[in-house]
């Protein structure tokens, strides 16, 4: 079957789409967008977690028939898409985490697209405040947990801009981590917090 | 596999009357674990994201029509206190992303002993609406469970909707795992005060063949409470009617010994928490219970 | 210049920024932040094939027939093959012993043993082929322990063995067995005023990386293949794949992809040499990637354990003596086994003095899944039995648990069972002082005016508890762990480094086959360079098999041997710019050749700090470069009769302080904290230091709580293949670890550093079970705990 959906900004189309094929599948294998990891398969990793429609959920759960014209951000699109938010005032205010509502409407997300970048070496790569508070704390060793960890963290301090530890610990629940033991995560996720902070 | 994408109710139950084996797929939580595992290949998958009727919920006077499709996060936000069983039975589903996608709908369409909602709605006392292209029924939630992964639907029918009764008085819900998040329950235990009719409801999970309600459990207790005019008197239940209680909610399960608990420890862990339960909700009942309210964010 | 051209004596590197000692940034952070990083299962090439494994259904059996033919007509299939179509005669593969088939013959020895490989154009369809080759199997009974391993009339998992180990161990179903006798153990029990005695058992855990099994074999025109692969060692990979294929070792070619984290569970082949039949024999690139249900059979395990020990001490506290005897199951193949064997003696007693010792340990050959490396292997499994012996010591004695460890602790020149003297520190004591000396976490923190907060109590979201039953516990242990490959293996490291001017800048690149695995080698190889050759931009070259060999990043040995390695390659490359500048600028300048010069910021200067010329000048139209191997001491083999032996090159030590909080009417356990102190000798990247104290602490705690692969005694099939039965911690289960950093350096180790990854997972699990104990007053012989343990329903 064939399926339309917008990745990151842009349209896409999948054709040949075996009806099995979870949005997990599409986005790495027919789409290149290899970012969202596949550990588990099963919803127990949270390593293939994007936002779909603005929700953090787990790709490798979400039916590729299912995506049909909807909206997904993966982690490859992070970086752009957090910075959108920050120029249309998002959640950066804070406001939307105050009424305990996921704060990226369907409509914002339509109003955002990717942006280029260079992705050979790294350098001169714009990131999202809490993709570098993750390499500035030392949350990545292996990183195969880090794509998910990231979408799952920014949403949260997106509707949470001041989280406790516990709500920290709640938020990321979903996202194993065998190589940290979450510390540094803990760390990373209270740094980009801070520094949401100060931006303000 | 053929993918089915009905847009409208009607056309749901047109395809699912056409092809009867055909899989409803909402939140996916369950069916697309099956089929990355390949251990379940339907011929037709039936997708029912598109049909926002499944998405919304009206609270109205005696009870909330909860659509099949609401997710747990939401739930969890907006009917905590209409469905204060159900709301933290929902946060303890899987992990937020889950909890995004899956709704109650799913967990009765599997019907596994251990789907987190079913001790909830068992206490708070349910009807399951279902529909089929021959109309509509509800069935009352004592008897949607008919067997292992098995529950009264007929082959042609969805599930739309479950209307729960408002809550009337104080409820609870706990689950033991071995992790404290993300885990499948080893077994699970609702309570519900009914002061309304001076009644109290059980729901346990995970250690029967399906859920079941611990009913002598429940007729020993509401004759307790009416004897001695606890109701009314709102003192506190007398260690050894909790002690009865909690030994008779234990009798009520047949569970299995499997990897994730024996069946010796499943019938100990059902009666600490139906023991435990009634001691939060009745304490909360006689209003003088500082604790149990629980932190967490609700989305 | 020197007469007689021997290295320039200096202090070289202190002055350079992002050398060693700083917490400099990952080189590849910023591509596993945006989703860029290529892991192995992220490889794609047009027109690739997808592989599938077909795996036994049954643990043991003979093979009575196979028949592919349904399989092979499906569309979509390009191969399938089985045993009988293996290009050569070599068909086995094997770390130390080549025992494991590359496909099943005759025989399958486990559940979960491949049987038959598919190509395939979509992985579903190589599925559904998969499932239509018919297997006709006749099954055998099954061994699973020791009694029916080595009963007299036994089956033997492998008939006719003839490895170096067959013929000293006493059953052939018995991989190795290495005793250590040192002293006399039966005299010192007789001094002895107090005996405890204790069985124990340790669960069967794994490494659950979450990168799972991965990689694309892609045809070379020249009839070899390109490999990219997720292992923990490309050289031993391409030891044992060349053979199979019928290659020289030149014509597979070895690139190391992105890896998803190991703990050793990439020591071994998987789906290696399957992916590059099936591209040999399509002629078309093939990927294989395993779901996470297929990667629990397609890694070996931490080797479960039964370990029966006695010790004794003097009314005073003195240890007098110990009697163990480890039995580890080392499942159906012998992978790792008899270096596990190896560690699990010669760590048996632990960081203690002991001088009277009777020690055995063996491995099984059984039908339970293979096991082999993970994280501290051997030395794990013993230091939960020891600690747990310490503390019931400690309490018939009468004293203080962590008082009695540090009166019995090694230190510097202690001698170990082995007749080896420990000849570099070894706070033993000190360690155990530090966590002791930690503040405790305070008490109740679930409570709050607001009521109680569940996710800080056992159970937590499950809202089992909101205080009811809950006890706290606190538990010490402290391990040893060797570190680097021991028992005269030859232990080697090679680094190829190169300096250059590129675009007006000094630059070095360092090139090694080390297996960056997450934990930071490529980090500390880029630091190294800067502190060695004083320039700020180093680029760290893809490993591939291009370059001689790095050994494993296993037995917490890379920073230490390929570190080592890269150090050594620098000060040759760095003799060697200055014999440059000698000859360019020498006559320039007396101090050329009187002083001694260092490189520093992108200049040669003198030790006085004197710039005598820039790099960009020296390496101006040349550029030098040098491979070289690098060795730590030799090692010797134990003896196999009495274990004597100098087997170790260091030893590794870390101490935990468990606090758990444990609901006990229910079993469920909090842990709160797991506070860790350990020597590290030097800290090369403190931040990459800390992490992985913190990450092995938590796989620590793992098993101490949760994490245990479940096989049926009955039928010795894996029952919880799958991350809802298997568990790991999240982020809720884990406690706080605070972590306390001595640096103590080994003078014989590069920068006097020690191998760090493996010690802090030895120590954590019994913290977090004497914690449990302390809490439950249970006696919990066995890890994991788990809830029935703590509440008699077992």
């Amino acid at each position: 079957m064939r399926v339309n959906f917008t990745v990151n900004g842009r349209p896409q189309e999948a054709d040949d789409v075996w009806e099995g094929e979870s949005l997990l599948y599409v986005l790495r294998e027919r789409l290149g967008l290899p970012g969202s990891k596949n550990a588990c398969e099963q919803g127990e990793c949270g390593s293939c977690t994007v936002r779909l429609d603005g929700e953090p959920v787990c790709a490798c759960l979400v039916a590729a028939g299912q995506v049909e014209g909807r909206e997904v951000v993966t982690v490859e699109g992070l970086a752009d898409f957090a910075k959108q938010r920050a120029e249309r005032g998002g959640c950066a205010t804070g406001a939307c985490g105050t009424d305990g509502k996921a704060g990226t409407s369907l409509q914002d997300a339509q109003h955002w697209a990717a942006k280029g970048q260079d992705s050979q070496t790294g350098e001169g790569t714009e990131l999202s405040p809490v993709q570098q508070a993750f390499i500035d704390a030392g949350a990545v060793q292996c990183g195969f947990c880090t794509p998910g960890l990231l979408v799952a963290a920014d949403e949260m301090l997106e509707r949470n801009p001041n989280p406790t530890d516990a709500d920290i610990r709640e938020a990321l629940s979903g996202n194993l981590c065998r190589c940290t033991g979450y510390e540094k995560i803990m760390d990373a996720v209270r740094l980009a917090a801070a520094r949401q902070g100060e931006a303000v | 596999m053929d993918f089915l994408r009905p847009a409208s109710w009607e056309e749901a139950l047109a395809a699912k009357a056409e092809h009867p084996t055909a899989v409803p797929i909402a939140g996916g939580t369950d069916v697309m674990v099956e089929i990355n595992f390949d251990h379940r290949r339907p011929e037709y998958l039936l997708d029912l994201n598109r049909i926002g009727d499944l998405y919304e919920w009206e609270v109205g006077e005696d009870s909330v029509r909860l659509g099949a499709s609401v997710p747990y996060t939401r739930i969890m936000e907006h009917l905590r206190a209409e469905l204060p069983g159900l709301a933290l039975a929902s946060h303890t589903v899987a992990s937020p992303q889950i909890r995004n996608r899956g709704g109650v709908g799913g967990n009765l369409g599997t019907a596994s002993p251990a789907g987190d909602a079913h001790p909830a709605l068992l206490a708070a006392g349910a009807e399951v609406e279902v529909e089929s292209v021959r109309g509509s029924r509800r069935i009352p939630i004592d008897e949607f469970y008919t067997g292992v992964k098995r529950n009264a639907l007929a082959a042609d029918e969805l599930i739309r909707a479950v209307h729960i009764k408002k809550a009337d008085g104080p409820q609870q819900y706990s689950k033991v795992g071995t992790r404290n998040a993300m885990v499948i329950a080893v077994c699970a235990f609702g309570l519900a005060l009914h002061p309304e009719t001076r009644t109290v409801r059980t729901g346990i999970g995970s250690a029967a063949p399906t859920p079941v309600r611990a009913k002598a459990a429940e007729e020993f207790l509401n004759a307790a409470l009416e004897e001695g005019g606890f109701w009314d008197n709102g003192k506190i239940i007398t260690p050894s009617v909790a002690k009865q209680f909690a030994e008779l909610c234990s009798g009520a399960c047949n569970p299995i010994d499997d990897v994730r608990g024996t069946a010796s420890y499943r019938r100990h862990a059902v009666g600490v928490m139906a023991r435990r339960t009634l001691t939060w909700t009745w304490e909360s009942y006689r209003g003088t219970d500082g604790r149990a309210n629980q932190k967490g964010s609700v989305a | 210049m020197p007469a007689n051209g021997a290295p320039t004596k200096i202090t070289q590197g202190t002055r350079t920024k992002g050398g060693i000692g700083e917490s400099t940034l990952r080189p590849d952070g910023t591509l596993k932040v945006t989703g860029e990083f290529a892991y192995s299962s992220d490889m794609w090439h047009e027109d690739m094939l997808w592989g599938q494994i077909l795996r036994s259904t049954v643990a043991h059996a003979e093979i009575v027939s196979i028949d592919t033919s349904e399989a092979l007509a499906m569309a979509g299939v390009y191969a399938v093959m089985t045993y009988d179509d293996l290009p050569t005669d070599v068909r086995n593969y094997g770390l130390e012993i080549q025992d494991t088939p590359v496909l099943a013959h005759g025989k399958v020895r486990h559940h979960g043993e491949p049987v038959a490989i598919v190509a395939a154009d979509h992985p579903e369809t190589a599925r559904r082929a998969a499932a239509k080759i018919k297997v006709d199997y006749r099954e055998l009974p099954v061994i699973t322990d020791e009694a029916s391993a080595t009963a007299p009339d036994a089956i033997l998992v492998h008939e006719g063995r003839d490895d170096h180990h067959s013929g000293h161990v006493p059953h052939p179903n018995i991989v190795h067995r290495q005793p250590i006798l040192r002293g006399d153990a039966a005299a010192a029990a007789e001094r002895a005023d107090f005996v405890v005695k204790g069985e124990y058992t340790f669960g069967m855990q794994d490494q659950a990386f979450l990168g799972p099994e991965s990689g694309l074999a892609v045809p070379d025109e020249d009839g070899g293949v390109h490999l990219y692969i997720a292992t923990q060692w490309l050289h031993s990979d391409l030891k044992q794949i060349a053979p199979v294929l019928g290659l020289p070792e030149r014509k597979v070619r070895m690139t190391l992809s992105g890896v998803g984290g190991a703990f050793g569970g990439r020591e071994d082949l998987s789906m290696q040499i399957h992916a590059c039949l099936l591209a040999m024999r399509t002629g078309k690139p093939v990927k294989i990637v395993y779901n996470r249900f297929e990667s629990f059979f397609g890694h070996v395990h931490r080797h479960p354990a039964k370990l029966y020990y006695e010790h004794g001490a003097t009314k005073d506290g003195k240890l007098t003596h110990v009697k163990c005897r480890i039995v580890l199951d080392g499942g159906a193949y012998a992978s790792a086994s008899p270096a596990v064997v190896g560690n699990a003696s010669s760590l048996s007693i632990g960081p203690y003095v002991v001088d009277d010792v009777d020690i055995e340990a063996i491995a099984l050959y059984t039908n339970n899944p293979p096991c082999g490396a993970m994280r501290g292997f051997g030395a794990v499994q013993a230091c939960f039995a020891y600690e747990a012996q310490m503390d019931k010591l400690a309490d018939a004695v009468g004293m203080d648990r962590v008082a009695f460890r540090q009166l019995n602790a090694m230190e510097q020149g202690t001698i170990m069972p082995t007749g080896q003297p420990v000849d570099s520190p070894a706070p033993v004591a000190e360690l155990l002082r530090r966590v002791k000396a930690m503040p405790l976490p305070p008490e109740r923190q679930w409570e709050s005016s607001e009521g109680s907060d569940v996710r800080q109590l056992p159970g937590g979201l499950s809202n089992t508890t909101h205080g009811e039953g809950v006890v706290r516990g606190v538990g010490y242990a402290v391990g040893i762990k060797n570190v680097g490959f021991s028992e005269g293996f030859d232990d080697y490291s090679t680094a190829k480094v190169r300096m250059e001017v590129i675009a007006g800048q000094p630059v070095a690149t360092v090139h090694t086959a080390m297996a960056e695995v997450g934990q930071g080698g490529v980090t500390v190889h880029a630091q190294i360079a800067r502190t060695e050759l004083g320039v700020t931009q180093v680029t760290i070259h893809p490993a591939d098999t291009q370059v001689g060999s790095a050994g494993s990043t296993s037995a917490s040995r890379q920073t230490y041997v390929t570190g080592g390695a890269v150090k050594n390659s620098c000060e040759l490359v760095r003799e060697k710019v200055l014999e440059i500048g000698r000859r360019k600028f020498g006559s320039y300048h007396p101090a050329w050749a009187t002083a001694e010069l260092l490189l520093e910021g992108g200049k040669v200067v003198t030790d006085g700090g004197e710039v005598l010329a820039d790099l960009v000048d020296v390496l101006e139209g040349e550029s030098v470069e040098v491979e070289a191997e690098w060795r730590h001491r030799p090692t010797e083999a134990f003896d196999l009769r009495t274990g004597q032996g100098n087997g170790h090159v260091q030893y590794s030590f870390a101490a935990h302080r468990a606090v758990v909080e444990v609901d006990t009417e229910l079993g469920l356990v909090k842990v709160i904290e797991l506070a860790c102190a350990q020597d590290v000798g030097k800290a090369l990247n403190p931040l990459s230091v800390i992490g992985q104290i913190q990450g092995g602490t938590l796989q620590g705690m793992g098993v101490a709580v949760m994490e245990e692969i479940i096989v049926d005694p009955k039928t010795a099939k894996v029952r919880n293949p799958s991350f809802t039965d298997y568990l790991l911690p999240t982020i809720l289960d884990t406690p706080i670890i605070p972590v306390d950093v001595l640096e103590l350096a080994d003078d014989h180790a590069p920068y006097g550093l020690r191998g760090i990854g493996e010690a802090p997972t030895l120590s954590s699990t019994p913290a977090v079970l004497a914690a449990i104990r302390n809490a439950t007053g249970l006696e919990l012989n066995r890890t994991p705990v788990r809830p029935e343990h703590l509440t008699g329903t077992a």
